[in-house]
């Protein structure tokens, strides 16, 4: 089973990042983009009993930093 | 004093850190590895140094945070026992929930390495009394995450209940209310960006850095 983790950052959360993807974007020629906000996909392969919980509380421990992120998850086939 | 260094794989400040230390105070740190479980007995300090713990993996700070010796340092933090985190360090004691916030990309998306001015808003934790309130000190910052973030709620409390320790006379790196460091709300575990260890000795370009090292051994002796 996998389950792929999406973390992003928090509304309001300022993000140099996505910035810099938008300025790049301009600068290609590309209009009509209005914002860029980056995040990061986790993909995990998983033992097929890993139950949510358990994978809720992968993320809250580690893999998104609930100070400035939100993470959803997707279990895929 | 008795203090410890801890040297996780991608630090590179600790060694200058372990000088500082013993230069200001006359004792020799004892330097730990990342996969120690448990800390040596009696420690009046411990450093958490700056650098790149983990490749910046996750997130700067991330790895090293849940790290044994870092569950180990939380515990000793419970206790009492003075932590100081510096860069990389702050990142890791913010991942680990000793310090509130979080450090986010610099705003501007380079890495900032340069002398800045810092006014230290508390004078009085063990860190900072030998700094007047109100004080401009030039320390060295050298890093690319070191914006800091927290949410208003908490800038407001932090600012109420005098955890802010420096702020940057200038934003070099668009932290939330130009914050440099924090204390946490006990007061014994600091987290800065701006690295003390960088100016201890007038070769160094000033000394501003040594009061930060000669306050944590003035406390030890009045707490002794």
């Amino acid at each position: 089973m996998k389950a792929r983790i999406h973390v992003t950052l928090k509304d309001g959360v300022l993000d140099p990042q996505g910035r810099a993807i938008h300025h790049a974007l301009e600068g290609l020629g590309f209009g009509g983009v209005e914002d860029v906000r980056a995040g990061r996909l986790i993909e995990l392969t998983l033992a097929d009993d890993t139950s949510d919980d358990d994978i809720d509380a992968m993320c809250r421990k580690l893999l998104a930093n609930m100070v400035i992120e939100n993470y959803r998850i997707e279990r895929v086939a | 004093m008795k203090s410890a260094v801890i040297t996780f794989p991608g630090s590179n400040c600790d060694r200058d850190l372990a000088v500082a230390i013993e230069r200001v105070t006359g004792h020799a740190p004892i330097r730990l590895w990342h996969g120690e479980q448990t800390l040596p007995e009696g420690l009046d300090l411990i450093g958490v140094p700056g650098g790149f713990s983990y490749g910046d993996y996750l997130r700067s700070g991330a790895m090293a945070a849940r790290s044994p010796v870092v569950g180990a340092v939380v515990q000793a933090a419970e206790r009492g026992v003075a932590v100081l985190g510096i860069c990389n360090g702050f990142q890791i004691l913010t991942e680990a929930g000793l310090l509130p916030g979080a450090l986010m990309r610099n705003a501007g998306i380079r890495f900032v390495c340069q002398t800045v001015e810092l006014t230290v808003e508390n004078a009085s934790s063990r860190f900072t009394s030998a700094y007047s309130k109100g004080e401009t000190i030039r320390i060295p910052v050298a890093h690319h995450d070191g914006n800091y973030f927290a949410d208003a709620d908490t800038l407001d409390r932090i600012e109420g209940e005098g955890q802010v320790a420096f702020r940057y006379n200038q934003d070099i790196n668009g932290s939330a209310r130009a914050i440099a460091g924090v204390l946490n709300a006990r007061g014994n575990v600091l987290g800065m960006m701006p690295h003390p260890e960088r100016m201890v000795e007038p070769q160094h370009g000033g000394t501003d850095g040594a009061r930060l090292f000669e306050a944590l051994a003035q406390s030890v002796l009045e707490r002794a």
